[in-house]
């Protein structure tokens, strides 16, 4: 079998996750190749073929283009599966490539057991197996499903790629994080809410606890975007990475970008009233209560210890 | 200007799943229903658009079984003008293409001058839909979107990357745009405007008239995953539980030492 690696590179490097994809194709015992739009003057540490298209000349985003670069290359090596993250730039560019080839497209995939691709619904509470019906597919990675080597080594065999296509969309640069709040990955602490809070006023009971803690608070998205806190706090893929001693998650389900954020705590408690709430998976203890009982009895006997 | 806003049906997802009887799809029955997260600001920011220009004509499109046109109505609601029901109760068996397909088939001809999708279904979350229509119909589309704004048939949107950073990308229209979490704030549809809502129009296509191609792919098993057992889960009284829950840290961690 024959793997196409489609690898990221953002603001003149190379992101990690292309090296899921390096481990996802090992597990595969499969063949690969990388394709790349990046810079000779970061090469991946990988043992095989990259094309690679030059990033000055292409730009770091440009749909039409990456399609294009690639699908020169995918009619070059005729891989089996063509494989990206599924992240922001994976989720853009791959279903541009499965329609052109006209094949099986999977999303999210997080196993492949006997050759079927497995991924999850409903907010991780099931799970599919999708079977393509086309020889060839196109697949998209969960972050952190594959593993990762530690410390990848190697040494490409660059092939540089050109194409004359051009596009109507323009990339205009980036948008920093706002700078300032809390670094979140420093506190040993961390009580956060979630859409469970229910309202903007239930924050104050969380940051309570977090303060008996000696913690700081953190959030899930939902409780940024309803702009009931500043986004600074939230955890997860669009947020910050944390891995204190303790995490408490209040009426947060546990979708898969906020696990994403939190799963390294050392140790993690869950208040939930939904006992199947995908919280559970990584929680050390599930507190199925009602957060607006709990939350305000916890802090109160902790104050009082 | 006519605008369309595709939208989804989705449960609620703090639901009881259980299996349906082939184990391919969830049981349907017993579930309680509502418009798929990322849509509702789909619906929003075409809502928004048609308001900031003159003469636009907004369409809002489900495929799904009757029920989805209760959620059709809240979106007309919300402002749309007009509904196009695909009527289909077998399409949690269509694959992303399939779906795409159909309303691409829909859209074809229409001159629709901007899309709005979500970004993903919250069932499934394929991510695919939105920009397999703009690709299938020859239009430009920007993903993931958390910025918005038109002027002169140009966009300049703001795409969501990893770890708080969005880039900015613009180009002309017609496009499609799929719409992230956080775009805007969703109107809640006002008494006024649920009782005018009642009056727009709301077609009913079969899909069967739309549906041309064939799928790609198939789920051929749902499952719940196994437990990652180790995890302890606590139920009782409050006063008990905080009790132990204080013996645990305890025990466990050295936050209340
Ligand atoms: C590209 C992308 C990036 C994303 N990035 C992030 C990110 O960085 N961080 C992030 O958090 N999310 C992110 N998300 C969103 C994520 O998919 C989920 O939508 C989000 O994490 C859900 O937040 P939640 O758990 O607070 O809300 P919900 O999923 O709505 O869960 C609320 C929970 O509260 C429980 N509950 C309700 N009432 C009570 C009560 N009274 N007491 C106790 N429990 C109660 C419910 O049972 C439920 O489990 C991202 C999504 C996408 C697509
Ligand atoms: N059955 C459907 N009817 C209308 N729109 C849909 C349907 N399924 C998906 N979409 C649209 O496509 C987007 C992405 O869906 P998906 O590719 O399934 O994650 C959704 O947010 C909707 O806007």
């Amino acid at each position: 079998m024959k793997i196409l690696l489609v690898a990221e590179y953002r603001d003149g490097e190379l992101l990690n996750n292309s090296y899921e994809l390096v481990a996802f194709a090992g597990q595969l015992g499969a063949d690969s190749a990388m394709f790349l739009v990046g810079s000779e003057g970061v090469l991946p540490a990988y043992n095989g073929t990259l094309y690679l298209a030059d990033v000055d000349k292409y730009g770091e985003f440009n749909p039409a283009v990456h399609k294009q670069l690639l699908l020169d290359v995918i009619a070059k090596e005729q891989p089996d599966m063509v494989v990206f993250a599924h992240s922001s730039y994976g989720w853009d560019l791959a279903p541009r490539i499965s329609l052109a080839l006209n094949v099986a497209h999977v999303s999210e995939v997080i196993d492949i057991v006997d050759g079927v691709p497995v991924v999850p619904a409903c907010n991780s509470k099931l799970r599919c197996d999708v079977k393509a019906k086309t020889a060839q597919m196109v697949l998209t990675l969960q972050g952190g499903a594959f593993g990762l080597e530690d410390h990848p080594t190697g040494n490409p065999t660059v092939v540089p790629i050109n194409t004359e296509t051009a596009s109507e969309m323009e990339f205009c640069g980036y948008e920093e994080a706002e700078p300032g709040g809390v670094d979140l990955s420093k506190a040993e602490v961390i009580v956060s809410a979630g859409r469970g809070i229910g309202k903007p006023e239930n924050m104050e009971m969380i940051e309570e606890l977090a303060k008996a803690l000696k913690g700081e608070y953190g959030t899930s998205r939902p409780v940024v975007d309803s702009e009931w806190a500043d986004h600074t706090r939230q955890v997860g893929t669009t947020g910050q990475t944390v891995s204190p001693k303790l995490y408490v998650a209040c009426g947060i389900s546990g979708a898969i970008q906020h696990l994403a954020g939190m799963k390294k705590s050392e140790f993690i408690v869950a208040i939930n009233t939904d006992r199947d709430a995908p919280i559970g998976e990584v929680a050390d203890v599930l507190i199925v209560a009602d957060l607006k009982e709990f939350v305000p009895a916890m802090t109160e006997k902790i104050n009082n210890l | 200007m006519k605008i369309l806003v595709c939208i989804k049906q989705v449960p609620d997802m703090e639901s009881r799943f259980k299996l349906n009887s082939e184990s391919k799809w969830y049981e349907e029955a017993d579930l309680a229903w509502r418009m798929n997260e990322y849509d509702e600001y789909a619906v929003e920011q075409a809502v928004q658009l048609k308001d900031q220009v003159d003469d636009a004509d907004l369409t809002v499109l489900s495929i799904g079984p009757d029920r989805v046109r209760e959620m059709m109505k809240k979106a007309l609601a919300m402002g749309c003008d007009r509904g196009a029901h695909i009527a289909d109760d077998d399409y949690f068996k269509k694959d992303p293409y399939e779906i795409a397909s159909v309303i691409a088939e829909v859209a074809k001809d229409k001159g629709f001058y901007m899309i709005c999708t979500g970004m993903q279904s919250q069932d499934r979350g394929s991510a695919q839909v939105g920009v397999l229509v703009a690709e299938m119909l020859g239009l430009p589309s920007i993903t993931t979107i958390v910025g918005f704004a038109f002027e002169g048939g140009q966009i300049t949107a703001k795409r969501e990357l990893e770890g708080g950073i969005k880039s900015i990308i613009k180009t002309r229209a017609p496009a499609l745009v799929t719409c992230q979490l956080g775009l805007n704030t969703p109107r809640y549809p006002t008494l006024p405007n649920i009782m005018k809502a009642k009056r727009k129009e709301l077609l009913s296509i079969p899909i069967s008239e739309l549906l041309k191609v064939e799928s790609k792919q198939e789920t051929v098993r749902m499952y719940f995953p196994e437990k990652k057992g180790g995890g302890l889960v606590l139920e009782g009284d409050v006063a008990d539980l905080t009790d132990q829950l204080i013996k645990i840290l305890k025990d466990k961690t050295a936050v209340l030492a």
